[in-house]
């Protein structure tokens, strides 16, 4: 006779108590076990000697508001009237002290558009048409010379406009050219695919630093003699061939995830190659691939500093320059944090809008 | 055959081919020839222009110059270098500087970027968060601004040499950089490489042998602690059956400064430990993507064949998380080594650096940023071709 065995799973009412309230959650985050418990006292202790003096430093003791030089230096905390003192070289350079509204407007008219962009419910065709006519605001407000705006030369551009206008016109101009050579690269024709490897290749191979100190160095040569070009320009036609290359591997990324059967049902439509592409495989292709190429976007945005090595005062070499003022040569690392917190803040913005592009996006295709 | 229409398609001419303008076959040859033509138009404009424009301004071409007296000094050199040694030699000299940096950063980058990854991971929330906190920041702020703030620190902050920090016997950080003790030049120390060398070997032939032994037999051979006696073992034979030498060459102070010992000066310093920082934050990226790619299953199914933890992780998970780190991770060694280029900006003499100041004296651009680009696209190419032949290597086998 076979024992009888009670096969029906008792199965709880209810999950066991997980031990209630801010205890247990200390006890189940902090303390689980031993070497976690000595792994949570370790970081507090790291954390109780690191953030009182900072936190000393940078707001109980600083010095705020104008002072001279000689009221920071009694104090041991920060000197952020360093700051007050040198923003107007910090963020726009050397840019005329009587046009200063210029530059603060032409920031908020980049910042009002791409800001307008981020609205998915607004990509549409206009868009492009604000674009330029932001970009044209932009360097109307820059240059000036008409409408009774005095003219400034781009020697005298800096800082933070400098910055945005290096990053946002190497983003237009390289995502299209990267899109073609995306193409290429995938292209059933040699001579065109073998031209785009070279290209992506050969760029991706090198240092940005090397294609700066060529646009700087070489491209003077490279041009009929006589005819000058302007150092921005130079150093924004580096930039742009920089970052089409890693554009093009991204956008080639999301090509390849894009099934046959959609060019096929495209040419089966009677749509030509670029039809097709534009239509049906390009759209799809881009969407697939938004967070690596924003990610682009991020990791450009932080390159473009690297101007500051080819004598372009963007934000960075600013800084540097504000900083070599014998008086306040002490308060170098205010300067350094005013505009790490500048790049942090366009940088985390962008990382948590591609973040929550992809969620959306997601849940898009999902339904 | 009544249908009229059968019988119009039947005799109907077969399409003819289309127009030669609207072939794709014809078509594309023209395309390639077109862009053919551009390209060497587009090459044979430039090259007229930047002879006529070299001729304008007495620029001689060639790299004649290599060999010519190079006439400036170099802070920190590991061969041997004088400013009467010829610029070729201070291209050597900047090379060895740029791998001395990559490579020490790829180690220091690897160990760091495991650690901060693994602790994003962690059950502890606050070192969860700290490491999040960690990566966040750095990630988002540029490299050249880090390397500027790490320099600033270095040689403003610290003290001075009267009064360096000591860090342990013999080890002084200043102003003037770090200060470390080296051991005294002694025969034993080629011959405990040597005795490494043939660790290693022994190690490997060991390996393999155990594992045919493992395969014939069922039999398993505990191979690391006799391969970790080979590699460290025959080194320290060696360095007993030398003699032992144990002198050391100890920093000390002297009237104008430190003396003796080793060095690391504030750019290095400034330029390694920014490389490292940074990149860092990726590698943990990296590192947390691939721990969390392994799917909880196969923990659980290694478990059920009765894997120990430490097996469990190293022949099942580990082999699976390493084929999404890799090719990644390799990336990133790139990114050390091209991002190595900043230290033109805080004046650590690197390749970038020589040519730069190369330029600056002979005037000759072409051939000093053909160098530069030739040296790193060599190194970029040799590592992408080691990553396809791992990523053949290593890719799933598919029924």
């Amino acid at each position: 006779m076979v024992e009888r065995v009670d096969t029906t799973l008792r199965m709880p009412d209810r999950p066991p108590p997980m031990g209630g309230g801010a205890l247990g959650w200390v006890r189940a985050n902090l303390f689980s076990s031993f070497w976690n418990g000595a792994l949570t006292l370790a970081a507090l202790a790291v954390l109780l000697a690191a953030v009182p003096p900072v936190f000393d430093w940078a707001i109980l003791s600083a010095v705020w508001g104008q002072a001279a030089p000689e009221v920071c230096k009694a104090t041991h905390g920060a000197c952020w009237a360093f700051i007050r003192e040198k923003y107007h070289l910090i963020l726009f350079g050397r840019y005329p002290i009587a046009e200063q509204w210029r530059p603060i407007m032409a920031i908020a008219v980049l910042i009002a558009t791409v800001a307008l962009s981020c609205n998915r419910r607004f990509w549409r065709a206009w868009l492009g048409a604000v674009w330029l006519g932001g970009l044209a605001a932009f360097g109307l407000l820059m240059w000036g010379g008409i409408l009774g705006l005095a003219p400034v030369e781009t020697n005298l551009w800096g800082g933070l406009p400098l910055t945005l206008i290096l990053a946002i016109v190497g983003i237009v101009v390289a995502f299209p050219v990267s899109i073609l050579l995306a193409l290429g690269r995938r292209s059933h024709m040699p001579v065109i695919r073998a031209v785009s490897v070279a290209y992506i290749e050969l760029i991706r191979g090198v240092p940005l630093i090397s294609l700066l100190f060529m646009a700087s160095f070489m491209l003077p040569l490279f041009l009929p003699t006589g005819m000058k070009i302007n150092a921005l320009l130079r150093a924004q036609v580096a930039i742009i061939m920089f970052t089409s290359a890693y554009l093009a591997e991204v956008i080639r990324g999301g090509l390849q995830a894009i099934p046959k059967g959609q060019v096929e049902a495209a040419e089966a439509l009677g749509l030509g190659y670029w039809q097709s592409m534009r239509k049906i495989v390009l759209p799809q292709a881009i969407r697939a691939v938004i967070p690596p190429i924003v990610n682009t976007f991020i990791g450009m945005f932080k390159d473009t500093s690297l101007v500051a090595i080819v004598s372009l005062t963007d934000l960075l070499l600013a800084t540097k320059q504000a900083i070599s003022d014998p008086n306040w040569r002490a308060y170098f690392v205010e300067g350094y944090v005013f505009i790490a917190a500048i790049y942090f803040c366009f940088c985390f913005f962008m990382s948590k809008y591609s973040q929550h592009l992809e969620h959306e996006l997601r849940t898009g295709a999902q339904r | 055959m009544s249908d009229p229409r059968h019988q119009e398609r039947g005799s109907a001419p077969r399409p003819s081919r289309p127009a030669p303008w609207n072939d794709p076959r014809v078509r594309a040859i023209i395309y390639q020839l077109l862009l053919i033509a551009g390209v060497v138009a587009l090459g044979a404009y430039l090259v007229s222009n930047t002879l006529a424009n070299l001729e304008q301004r007495h620029i001689r071409t060639g790299y004649g110059f290599f060999g010519e007296e190079a006439g400036f000094f170099i802070g920190e050199t590991l061969i041997p270098y004088d400013a009467a040694d010829s610029y070729g030699h201070a291209f050597l000299v900047g090379l060895l500087n740029t791998v001395r940096v990559a490579v020490v950063g790829v180690v220091l980058a690897t160990v760091l970027g495991a650690i901060v990854g693994i602790a994003r991971l962690s059950k502890n929330w606050l070192i969860a968060r700290l490491a999040s906190v960690y990566v966040e920041m750095l990630r988002n702020l540029p490299l050249l601004l880090q390397l500027f703030f790490w320099y600033a620190t270095l040689t403003n902050l610290l003290p001075d040499q009267q009064d360096a920090i000591g860090l342990g016997p013999g080890i002084y950080l200043d102003k003037e950089g770090l200060r470390y003790p080296l051991p005294e030049p002694d025969p034993a120390f080629p011959r405990m490489i040597l005795a490494a060398a043939i660790g290693l070997i022994a190690a490997w032939l060991f390996a393999r042998w155990a594992r045919a032994r493992q395969m014939r037999t069922g039999a398993i051979v505990p191979v690391l602690w006799p391969a970790l006696g080979f590699v460290i073992g025959l080194p320290l034979a060696a360095w007993a059956l030398s003699g032992a030498p144990s002198a050391f060459d100890m920093p000390h102070m002297e009237q104008f400064g430190f003396e003796g010992g080793a060095s690391m000066s504030p750019e290095f310093l400034a330029l390694l430990f920014g490389l490292v920082t940074y990149t860092a934050t990726f590698i943990a990226e990296i590192v947390r993507a691939g721990i969390l790619a392994v799917s909880w299953g196969q923990t659980e199914a290694a478990s059920a064949l009765g894997l120990r933890r430490i097996l469990a992780l190293r022949l099942v998970l580990l082999p699976q998380a390493l084929r999404v780190i890799v090719p990644p991770l390799t990336s990133q060694y790139l990114n050390i080594v091209k991002n190595s280029s900043l230290a033109v900006a805080i004046g650590y003499p690197d390749l970038v650096s020589i040519a730069n100041t190369t330029l600056n004296q002979t005037g000759q651009a072409i051939e000093c940023i053909s160098i530069i680009m030739a040296v790193y696209l060599s190194v970029s190419l040799a590592i992408a071709g080691f990553m396809n032949w791992y990523n053949r290597r290593i890719a799933l086998v598919e029924r």
